[in-house]
């Protein structure tokens, strides 16, 4: 492996912008690390060598002019999950429908990420339009966890966490709408940020459920993460949710909590967020962390919010109802797949039948779920009441938040799991979400840091942080605190690596 | 497919039944830019050409709301007497046709931006009716579809389909009334009559082309019958594809006339979509569905909440021009005109030309004359409306000044108004070109006259006999002999100085 492969994307921008390394040659080995062991881990669906050596070229032309990068992160490379449009480069979401397709346009996110000199190595595979928590529903295969080839990755931005723990790529950027940066982050031993809604755009990510939907930085470090943060988030006029405010200062609250100082901040341990269904390594983890949390000088209380017990089942009638609509474009019309399309079929026919064979099976379920919720008659009943829920748990937050500054519990309720262990059993793969649907339902900030490894399995278990809404930067400074108190996690991976 | 339906006499209709009416009214707003994109917002265009992500409903494209859209429809709620909403939000419709991109249209649903108005309509004779508004709300136009092959133009039993995407996403502004009853026999007049107010009410505000055959301006037209005396509604059916005016009238009039000939026989009415036939004035059923759609509306999550403030919602209220009808009734007290003479204004349209005919210097009484009488004339046998007619009214009211100040005689000012319209020019470039003056040298005039007596020199011995009525016979002739640019007046006062007569 490459040594270039192993620096974080900080080090990396600072070696080239010192011109100690180019950034043709920084994406060129990370180029090379996919080549090397992508087959086995699987997190691209494509890869965009070329462009992203020209984008890399286009930044080592600018340092040797003398002109100033574009960015703090300019010539880092880094791993776009699938579900964000990138112009002429296909974008399938995952899913078979969208096989083919090339966008005519970027994501402000993706732009963004070009205007910052951001070289784009390629798409990550994730479950078909962000439904899932394992990368099984890929349409493409799943993607699998380089802590253990035969588990999951996470889901359903798998590919992103997955190509950061391989080493692939030194920054990643996935989509949360009830867990999907976070869980993933957490089983692979890698960061993962959903900022507060609103505040990176969601024009051009392709919409699982517009009002969870937030797309997100992954790193290894909880400072990569927040430089590239910073690159992507603040207010875009494309985007008619997305918040007109200042970007909170995460890069100076990330440096600012290495120092390893939390006197003073308030800490709050979610009660409903543990017991039974937790895996016994890790509620030991957590208790770890929340330990060495209080040694950094924090001040840790218990908080209830009791409606976080709903937030589950609200979520599954809310994230459906939104996806029913919002995939009802998929109707072979305008782009995409079209089957049945002999001159024998109606218009109609051909919309049904491109349905039924460009969807999997768990869109399929979210579709029908979220359909049925919306009909006359079960609108209120369903719909209705989990809107409910979701103002009371946002309330919850609201008076927690009066207590605390941050909110801590386990990403996930359990370590990784193997492939194929719970693909026929939805409502297990659903359990997965737990911890993590309450900030999307509220749309607060929140975070997953590597928290060690189970005791029993050995396998990475991460520690959820979260913020209140525009408040980002308090999950990057406690993050940042316990990341350089608990030391490295992903080293071990590396460990492990060598040693076989 | 089509079977002629049994249809009852329309007086017995009346006697009858009573009919009740619900329309829907669809404005496309003239904003330069669509509801929810930069896209121009222009009628036409080669397919697929003012399309964009968003339009096109591509995946990851997200809406914003066009402020002027939203401005708009808060000034025609206030027109309309609406209250506006102090919160509302857009909803997602929800079915699947190859004309809208996202297969669901973003729509109000039970937060519409404006409710519980009313508009007063004149009818023919002066009476006038309150409509009762029951709500306008915002929301996206469809693409447009063209089937090709087939026998009716539509979907069904098309060979296949071409879509143009330009109209998806113009802002539409729908107005709904609330229903209307005890109209009686004069239901159909009504409903046109609401549709004309509507019109003129919206072009006046400058919110839409309102053209109903263009498409800006669409009315479906919601008709039931009870019989008299009943206390619930009967079952109503939807009539689309009512493309003028005179369209209106004819569709509510037909359904009336078909619904009663159904019950009567008693059978009963199918709550059902038709479409109207402009060519023979009747209404065709539509594809009917097994079940009712469900539109499964929820709020747009893509789009934040619209609260318009106090504030600028009183400033848009001063914004709304005079509105049409209070025009009229101050014009009518201005200009001291009967009934008729109003009536004669409104039907010919020549309102605003007069008044700005009016405006250029002219009296009103010939501003209107002019644009009634002969310019409408000109209109009807040109097949144009009196307002697209190739002539300002500034250039009217210069016509009427050289009339005035004897420059040219009526008949010769109309053969200026005719080189106006032709394209030759404004009027004194017309007289130039055409040499339209009145001859008004009277040695030239003379002459002529002389010409003409000697002609008929019995005539001219029965004007000095004293039959001075006798003179017509030569400005006739005089007339003729100079094409008519003469002065009449003055040819007969040189007829009778001549004659010695005078």
């Amino acid at each position: 492996m490459s040594d270039l492969t192993r620096l974080t994307a900080a080090e990396l921008a600072e070696k080239i912008h010192a011109g100690e390394v180019s950034a043709a040659e920084t994406t060129q080995a990370h180029l090379d690390r996919i080549a090397a062991v992508d087959d086995d881990v699987h997190a691209f669906l494509h890869v965009d060598a070329e462009g992203a050596l020209e984008a890399a070229r286009a930044v080592d032309a600018g340092i040797a002019a003398g002109t100033a990068p574009a960015s703090p992160l300019a010539g880092v490379p880094l791993a776009l999950k699938d579900v964000l449009t990138t112009r002429g480069v296909p974008t399938t979401c995952g899913s078979k429908t969208l096989e083919g397709w090339l966008p005519p346009y970027d994501a402000t996110v993706t732009r963004r990420l070009r205007d910052a000199g951001v070289p784009i190595l390629g798409k990550t595979n994730m479950d078909e339009f962000a439904m899932g928590s394992s990368t099984e529903n890929s349409a493409y295969g799943p993607t699998r966890n380089p802590w253990d080839l035969d588990r999951i990755p996470g889901g359903s931005g798998g590919g992103s966490s997955a190509s950061l723990a391989a080493y692939e790529a030194p920054l990643a950027i996935g989509t949360d709408t009830g867990g999907s940066i976070r869980q993933p982050a957490a089983v692979t031993a890698t960061v993962g940020v959903k900022p507060t809604y609103g505040g990176v755009s969601r024009y051009g990510l392709v919409a699982f459920s517009s009002s969870l939907d937030q797309a997100g930085p992954c790193g290894r470090t909880v400072l990569d993460a927040a430089l590239l943060h910073e690159v992507i988030a603040g207010h875009d006029p494309m985007d008619a949710t997305s918040i007109d405010a200042p970007v909170p200062a995460v890069v100076d609250a990330a440096r600012e909590g290495a120092r390893g100082d939390l006197s003073g901040v308030r800490v709050g341990v979610v009660r409903e967020l543990s017991g039974e269904g937790y895996q016994g390594g890790v509620l030991r983890s957590f208790e770890a962390a929340v330990a060495q949390l209080k040694e950094l000088g924090a001040e840790v209380v218990e908080v209830s919010c009791p409606n976080f017990t709903y937030a589950l089942p609200a979520y599954y009638l809310i994230a459906p109802s939104e996806c029913s609509s919002n995939l009802a474009r998929f109707d072979a019309m305008r782009y995409g797949l079209r089957v049945a399309d002999d001159g024998n079929h109606s218009a109609e026919e051909v919309m049904s039948l491109t349905r039924e064979e460009g969807f999997g099976a768990e869109v399929k379920r979210r579709v029908m779920l979220g359909t049925y919720a919306l009909s006359s008659g079960y609108y209120d009943a369903y719909y209705g009441s989990a809107q409910k829920v979701r103002t009371l748990i946002t309330r919850d937050f609201t008076a927690a938040f009066e207590q605390v500054d941050v909110l801590v519990s386990p990403t996930t309720p359990v370590t990784p799991f193997k492939l194929g262990e719970k693909v026929d059993d939805p409502l297990a793969m659903y359990l997965n979400d737990i911890c993590s649907i309450p900030a999307n339902l509220a749309g607060n900030a929140a975070m997953s840091v590597p928290s060690g490894l189970s005791d029993e399995d050995g396998l990475p278990v991460g520690l959820q942080i979260m913020a209140p809404a525009l408040a980002d930067d308090r999950l990057y400074r406690v993050g940042a605190a316990y990341e350089t108190a608990r030391g490295p996690v992903l080293d071990k991976l590396g460990e492990l690596e060598a040693a076989k | 497919m089509t079977t002629t339906a049994e249809l009852m006499d329309y007086a017995e209709v009346v006697e009858r039944y009573d009919p009740v009416l619900g329309l829907e009214v669809h404005v496309e707003l003239s904003t330069d830019t669509k509801m929810f994109c930069g896209c121009p917002n222009s009628f036409g265009g080669d397919p697929n050409t003012h399309v964009c992500p968003v339009c096109l409903g591509l995946p990851g494209a997200l809406p914003v709301v066009n402020g002027t859209a939203v401005e708009s429809a808060i000034r025609i709620g206030l027109a309309l007497n609406c209250d506006i909403a102090e919160w509302c939000r857009f909803a997602r419709k929800n079915y699947f046709y190859p004309d809208m991109p996202k297969n669901f249209q973003t729509s109000q649903y039970d937060e519409p931006i404006a409710f519980d108005g009313h508009l007063d309509v004149v009818l023919d004779d002066g009476e006038v009716v309150r409509v009762d508004i029951e709500r306008a709300h915002m929301e996206e136009d469809t693409g447009k579809s063209l089937h090709v092959g087939g026998a009716t133009g539509r979907i069904h039993g098309a060979e296949h389909s071409l879509l143009d995407y330009n109209r998806a996403g113009v802002p539409l502004i729908e107005i709904v009334t609330k229903p209307i009853t005890g109209m009686g026999e004069r239901a159909p007049e009504v409903a046109r009559a609401y549709v004309t107010a509507l019109r003129d009410l919206l072009r006046a505000m400058d919110v839409s082309d309102v053209r109903m055959d263009q498409g800006s301006l669409r009315c479906d037209a919601n008709v039931s019958l009870m019989a008299k005396g009943a206390n619930e509604f009967g079952t109503r059916t939807e009539t689309k594809n009512v493309n003028s005016l005179r369209s209106v009238e004819r569709a509510v009039r037909y359904e009336m006339t078909r619904h009663a000939a159904i019950l009567a026989d008693g059978g009963s009415i199918k709550q059902e979509t038709r479409h109207f036939q402009e060519a023979d004035g009747t209404t065709a059923a539509g594809r009917t569905k097994e079940t009712a759609e469900d539109y499964r509306y929820f709020p747009e999550p893509d789009l934040v909440p619209i609260a318009p403030t106090c504030e600028w919602v009183e400033q848009l209220r001063a914004t709304i021009p005079e509105l049409p009808w209070q025009r009229r009734k101050r014009i009518q007290e201005d200009w001291d005109l009967t009934d008729e003479e109003l009536r004669d204004l409104v039907n010919t349209g020549a309102i605003d030309l007069v008044a700005a005919t009016v405006d250029a210097g002219a009296t009103q009484a010939d501003a209107r004359s002019w644009w009634v009488q002969y310019l409408n004339q000109q209109a009807t046998s040109r097949e144009t409306e009196l307002a697209d007619l190739t002539i300002t009214p500034a250039q009217v009211a210069r016509v009427i000044e050289l009339v005035g100040s004897g420059e040219l005689t009526n008949k010769l000012a109309r053969q200026v108004v005719d080189g106006v319209l032709d394209g030759d020019g404004d009027p004194d470039q017309v007289i130039e070109k055409r040499g339209l003056k009145v001859v008004s040298d009277d040695s030239a005039l003379l002459a002529a006259v002389d010409e003409a007596l000697a002609a008929q020199p019995d005539v001219a011995d029965k004007i000095r006999g004293g039959k001075v009525q006798a003179a017509g016979a030569i400005v006739g002739a005089v007339m003729k002999a100079t094409k008519g640019q003469a002065d009449a007046a003055r040819v007969r006062e040189l007829i009778l100085e001549r004659v010695g007569a005078a």
